[in-house]
């Protein structure tokens, strides 16, 4: 008998065995055996993708730098633009005030680590994240409305605001990803991997 | 009004009423429907079945395009202005019926044409490319059924809450899909990669960083659940399936992958789903510890002395339930549960528990242990491990159901501090 009759005999065989004991078998065996065997290294599906549809999607910025784009921004253009385009979600000056309940987070406040609430100041811990995400995500309300030094701004005032910069720091592609933040050193990878310890 | 008269009096009759029409395949072939009804269809759609005491005496309505619940049973989620959640106390299984799935998303739900969508894979790989939900529907499928749950499904604070109200953001559907292995094998992925981004087609153009090793382990790409085309709210026509971790990191709408040496530390990963543990704040908890909640007898139920199956959901996103306990003496002794067969990896597993209740006053409770040796906590137990400042993330404790003499059911609601 050569391996595709024993196959293909087996087969009856485990189908009746699977109803009968259908509970006991682990679900883990979900693939059919044969189908591995004539796997080819690559099935050729798909088409590459051009350097400039890569560019139109890769907006993403890494806490090395890695994706800032060019373009730059000041504290003073920065405070303009949340004026116009953050406070009406966010609060005039970015803080949360007693018994108001902001339509967006706070993004202001000091830089210890036990103030409440949570604010780009005392939580946040890569400057990186904050131009990513406003970038990508707001103004909730037009989100990618913004050009990139208006990002730059922003992100500069923001970062002034929450007293980590100075005032007449201009952000580019070279520094934004060098700015340290408070929060940094209180953030740890969790190490657990299962087993009985709470932790 | 008039025509409804009408109608009761042909069927008080016994004249052919025009539902019975419709209900009927035989009779549909044997009159001119049509042209004896078409104005009249128009006025009164839909059509409602009627409620009858005897149900054995009227033909009902015809089979339809599509099915919907009986009127008598009325199972929603329920929503908030950022996510809905699954009716639990509402199941008899396991699994989720698609349009009761819980809800989650940053920037409302996308409408996406399949025939448009696109899959980006590039970065650290050989040949970056793009794969239309056609394409990557060619690839060898696999099924498998788990669950999804928010890493923030933690409420507490009353005794009038459900199931739902208490962790209603976990649902679990049986999925269909490619392994991301398989389209990684494709793109050829760098020895360099450690880590990928995901990242969604939605306005918020929401992104994760998952490790690599969950892209060769059991990670998927799914267009269905339940056997159809997955929902809107779910991510159609596509979304990231990570087995066991946490929601938010099984991106729906995907429409990018890019691999990559580090993490990115995206918005979700540092501002959210990040959680203080005594002075440090803990980031990168994939998994979802071990959990289990009694679904029945639950608020507002209400029971009566005598024999009660005691029933609900344990799961664990490190692989499979081991056991189950269930306590009906608040607390003080544990008896083993039955786990409903097959018991999946990475699934919510039903348990039952047979309870003679006698009324006197008690708290009921189920607590679960994995197959990593992992036994769900109390309350007090996390705030132990982490401290006072628990946040909302990654919460598993013990829930425990009042018992009142007068058998009304009770949420226990405890305090942190
Ligand atoms: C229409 C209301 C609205 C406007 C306008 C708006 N935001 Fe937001 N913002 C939100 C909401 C809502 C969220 C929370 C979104 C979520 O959780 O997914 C948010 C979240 C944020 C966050 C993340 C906060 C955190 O702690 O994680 C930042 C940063 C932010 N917005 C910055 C901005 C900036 C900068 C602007 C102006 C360019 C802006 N927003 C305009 C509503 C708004």
């Amino acid at each position: 008998m050569n391996k595709k009759t024993v196959l293909l005999l087996a087969c009856p065989l485990v189908l009746l065995l699977m109803s009968l004991k259908t509970a006991f078998i682990p679900m883990q065996v979900q693939l059919p055996l044969a189908d591995s065997l004539k796997r080819p290294a690559k099935f050729g599906f798909g088409r590459k993708a051009t350097a400039l549809e890569i560019a139109a999607w890769d907006i993403d910025v890494r806490p090395d730098g890695k994706g800032l784009p060019a373009g730059q921004g000041d504290v003073k253009k920065g405070k303009i633009l949340y004026g116009q385009k953050c406070a009406i979600c966010h609060g005039v000056d970015g803080t949360e005030k007693p018994g108001i309940k902001l339509p967006g987070n706070a993004l202001v406040g000091d830089t210890s680590a036990t103030s409440k609430p949570k604010t780009i100041g005392n939580y946040w811990p890569y400057a990186t994240t904050l131009f990513d995400y406003v970038r990508r995500a707001m103004p909730y309300n037009l989100p990618g409305s913004l050009n990139n030094d208006e990002v730059y701004s922003i992100t500069a005032y923001l970062l002034n605001a929450n007293k980590i910069i100075k005032a007449d720091v201009v952000l580019n592609a070279k520094n934004l990803y060098k700015v340290v933040m408070p929060a940094k050193k209180l953030f740890i990878m969790d190490d657990r991997k299962g087993g009985p310890e709470i932790k | 009004m008039e025509k409804r008269n009408n109608k009761d009096q042909k069927r008080a009759t016994g004249k052919i009423s025009r539902r019975t029409l419709l209900g009927g395949v035989i009779a549909a072939a044997v009159l001119p429907v049509q042209s004896l009804l078409a104005d009249e269809v128009h006025a009164e759609m839909p059509v409602l079945p009627e409620i009858t005491d005897d149900p054995t005496k009227i033909v009902g309505p015809g089979p339809s395009p599509l099915g919907k619940r009986s009127s008598f049973e009325n199972p929603v989620r329920k929503p908030s202005d950022i996510s809905s959640r699954t009716p639990l106390q509402d199941m008899h299984s396991t699994l989720t019926p698609a349009d009761l799935h819980f809800e989650r998303h940053h920037a409302g739900i996308p409408t996406i044409d399949p025939a448009k969508h696109e899959l980006l894979i590039h970065g650290l790989v050989e040949n970056p490319m793009k794969f239309s939900v056609a394409d990557i529907k060619r690839f060898p499928s696999v099924t498998r059924t788990c669950f999804i749950e928010c890493a923030g499904n933690f409420r507490t604070g009353k005794a009038e809450m459900t199931p739902q109200d208490i962790l209603g953001l976990t649902s679990q559907s049986e999925w269909t899909g490619v392994m991301l292995s398989t389209l990684f094998k494709e793109v050829g992925i760098s020895d360099q990669a450690k880590w990928f981004l995901a990242e969604g087609s939605d306005a918020a153009i929401m992104t994760r960083t998952i490790p690599i090793a969950k892209a060769w382990d059991d990670a998927m790409i799914v267009y269905a659940q339940n056997g159809e085309a997955i929902r809107p709210e779910q991510g159609y026509p596509i979304r990231l399936l990570l087995p066991g971790f946490e929601g938010n990191m099984n991106i729906k709408w995907l429409r990018r992958i890019e691999l990559s040496e580090e993490p990115y530390m995206t918005r979700e990963e540092t501002s959210k789903y990040t959680y203080p543990v005594k002075d440090k704040i803990r980031m990168f908890s994939f998994e979802l510890d071990a959990r289990s909640i009694i679904t029945y007898p639950s608020y507002p139920q209400k029971v009566n002395k005598g024999w009660i199956e005691i029933h609900g959901i344990a799961w664990s996103g490190r692989g499979k339930v081991e056991k189950v306990e269930v306590s009906t003496d608040a607390g003080k002794t544990w008896k083993q549960a039955g786990l409903q067969e097959p018991v999946l990896s990475k699934a919510h597993t039903y348990f039952r528990y047979l309870w003679d209740w006698k009324g006197e006053a008690t708290e009921i409770l189920s607590r679960v242990t994995d197959e990593t040796g992992y036994l769900q906590p109390t309350l007090a137990q996390l705030v132990e491990a982490r401290g006072v400042n628990l946040g909302g993330y990654h919460m598993n404790p013990i829930t425990a159901w009042q018992i009142k003499n007068d058998g009304t059911v009770l949420f226990k609601p405890e305090t942190i501090k």
